[in-house]
């Protein structure tokens, strides 16, 4: 959901760098996304501490999921799923519990995201980065207000049929039950109804489904306009010079935070709460938000982030944005509804 | 590859003979792991129950087919009738894989025709050429196909600027991206048996067939074309089964606006569905779809050989 770059489906990126002879700590084994982490903190966790870090990645939440279900249990010791993915997680009993004492950093967690409604007082996970998702437009082809989700369900005649959708049916729900006003997995059939009828008439809007690659399509001008995560937008922005403003709307916008949990049978557990304190400590995580150009949810980073990241306009919602709100995983009936909503736009 | 060894050469088969029984026996010690196995274990997980989220419940249940075949609405308790969404998602991968066989076939035939008529020496150079790009790795080549056909891309670009188009061509998401896509991808799997069955054809029996009054249209399909059937249907099967299945193309050529057979199976397992014995029915009825095509060409196929003897 929130990788940095790529198109690929990554199979593994083991990292194992400096086996350190003598002060080698073992190692620790991260599931991680696909390029989410800088090589210099790579490095630099291995030169404070000894340990190995390697890594393994993915590029979904689900493919995580599908992947320690069928065997990948007691391989690794963290992983990084987004916030509903922490909650399933935890649901289906596979994090291990984090004993008050055992992190040092643990009080460096910002107050907003101590007590989260996924993982209340903090027992299984650290933050490791959030943001929002919402859409960019290509300001080149439409200048009129964006900050409505109309810009997906309602567009301009410049953007209909050059609209890029992520291939992910929970942030496609979301901002349609947003546009909709109506709530996350809601069970009320005619809400639900509504929800396939919004879809299916604006299917006709969308001109592909693409996660992977969907800052290069706005990069390149093959989409006019398409749904996105807010530092991928300001990535587009910055280091592309697309001319693309990444919107707020006025309904809401989904809000999401990726966060490094804590596995059953890790097998360096140790070291996998060593590094969890290393990911709690305001340098490095500056060192991370810096390279990601999303935010931090740990005390004291703010001031040692670049001025540009601070100030732009992707991470500073303006004054009249809607509320942000999380994904909620909804229950086995609505899932089901939601699946055949999900394949009628698709067929 | 043991197969060869067993099957093969006269002169050596003898040498080997009273061990030619275990001579298969790693192949088939590859084959029941990688293949049997795993399709013995998908036609297992169609019969269970879904676990939500991911993974099954082992109890037997028909709902994974139940759910392909048979509609019962938004909410899942209208009167059943007949659910054509997966029918049409199949539909439209066998119509693509089709169209693209089609394509393969029409370049790919003249294209080995032109090989195999070549000077012995030449040939092999020819096959290299053919084959030097498919070194390089399939997503790369499918995205920078991606960056050839896109809206302003070269090739739009070389058109508008000869003058054959005003406005740039939409193929980026379209089905006629996809249908290139497998095109480009599968091209070689249908020159290279093609070029094998051409080159062993004796080009005498032309000569024969046009001493004989025949025109040349009647000497390509009453003689030449049957004599290479075999190398025709392999480099068919070639093409047409591994973009029945495939992804690459019609995510990123297509846009991934409509589910593929590929994509739909794949969201079954990686995506928000969770639904494997789901993903397991599609597989076992596609793996169906290709055996009863399989069946079919080969029954054809043993026809033409008693033809032919």
């Amino acid at each position: 959901m929130k990788r940095t770059t790529g198109t690929a489906s990554a199979i593994a990126l083991a990292t194992a760098l400096s086996t350190g002879g003598a002060w080698a700590q073992g190692q620790v084994v991260v599931y991680h996304w696909f390029e989410y982490i800088p090589q210099e903190l790579v490095d630099k966790f291995t030169e404070e501490t000894g340990i190995d870090m390697v890594i393994d990645t993915y590029d979904s939440n689900e493919a995580m999921l599908a992947s320690l279900r069928a065997g990948g249990m007691g391989t690794y010791d963290v992983a990084v799923p987004g916030d509903y993915m922490v909650q399933i997680m935890r649901e289906t009993g596979l994090l291990d519990t984090i004993a008050e004492g055992e992190l040092e950093n643990h009080g460096n967690i910002e107050e907003q995201w101590l007590n989260v409604s996924y993982d209340p007082g903090r027992q299984h996970s650290i933050p490791y980065q959030w943001g929002s998702t919402a859409f960019s437009v290509n300001r080149d082809v439409y200048d009129g207000p964006i900050n409505t989700t109309d810009i997906l369900f309602n567009p301009p005649p410049e953007l209909s049929g050059r609209i890029n959708m992520l291939d992910s049916q929970g942030e496609v729900m979301a901002i349609a039950a947003i546009h909709l006003g109506i709530p996350q997995c809601s069970q009320d059939r005619d809400e639900l109804q509504a929800l396939n009828d919004l879809l299916m008439d604006s299917r006709q809007h969308f001109l592909s489904f693409n996660s992977d690659t969907a800052r290069e399509v706005l990069v390149s001008g093959d989409a006019a306009a398409g749904m996105i995560y807010n530092g991928f937008s300001a990535r587009g922005r910055i280091e592309e010079g697309a001319n693309i403003e990444y919107a707020y709307p006025t309904q809401g916008y989904i809000a999401w935070m990726d966060n490094m949990v804590l596995l059953r049978d890790a097998p360096n557990r140790e070291n996998a709460l060593r590094l969890m304190d290393f990911l709690l400590e305001p340098e490095n995580v500056a060192m991370l938000t810096n390279w990601t150009q999303y935010s931090a949810g740990v005390e004291g980073v703010s001031p040692l982030l670049d001025e540009a990241l601070r100030t732009q306009p992707e991470s500073n919602p303006p004054a009249d944005a809607g509320p942000a709100v999380f994904i909620e995983p909804c229950d086995e009936a609505t899932q089901a509804v939601y699946d055949r909503i999900w394949t009628n736009l698709r067929r | 590859m043991a197969g060869g060894a067993a099957s093969g050469g006269d002169a050596t088969s003898d040498a080997y003979a009273p061990a030619r029984g275990w001579l298969l026996l790693p192949a088939w010690l590859v084959l029941g792991l990688v293949v049997l196995v795993p399709v013995f274990l998908m036609l297992v997980y169609s019969f269970l129950t879904k676990e939500f989220r991911g993974g099954v419940i082992w109890e037997f249940s028909l709902a994974a087919y139940d759910q392909f075949f048979i509609d019962r609405g938004l909410f899942g308790d209208d009167p059943p009738r007949i659910e054509w969404a997966y029918i049409q998602i199949f539909w439209r991968s066998i119509w693509q894989a089709g169209v693209a066989t089609l394509l393969c076939l029409i370049i790919g035939f003249p294209t080995a025709y032109f090989i195999a008529t070549r000077p012995a020496q030449q040939r092999n150079i020819w096959v290299f050429l053919i084959t030097i790009p498919y070194w390089v790795n399939l997503l790369i080549r499918t995205v920078s196909m991606r960056f050839i056909l896109r809206d302003q891309g070269p090739l739009n670009d070389f058109l508008q600027w000869v003058g054959v188009i005003g406005e740039p061509l939409t193929i980026i998401n379209t089905n006629l991206g996809v249908q290139i896509g497998l095109f480009y991808s599968y091209l070689p799997f249908m020159v290279l048996p093609l070029y094998a069955a051409i080159e062993r054809y004796n080009f005498a029996l032309s000569e024969a067939a046009a001493d004989l009054y025949a025109p040349r249209h009647k000497i390509l399909t009453r003689v030449v074309l049957p004599a290479v059937k075999p190398g025709l249907i392999a480099g068919c099967i070639l093409v047409f089964v591994p973009s029945l299945g495939s992804f690459l193309a019609p995510d990123l050529l297509g846009g991934a606006r409509n589910f593929m057979i590929g994509s739909l199976i794949d969201e079954q397992f990686k995506g928000s569905a969770g639904n494997w014995p789901f993903g397991a029915a599609a597989s076992m009825i596609l793996l169906t779809l290709v055996l009863l095509v399989l069946m079919v060409l080969a029954r054809q196929q043993a026809r033409a050989a008693r033809g032919a003897g």
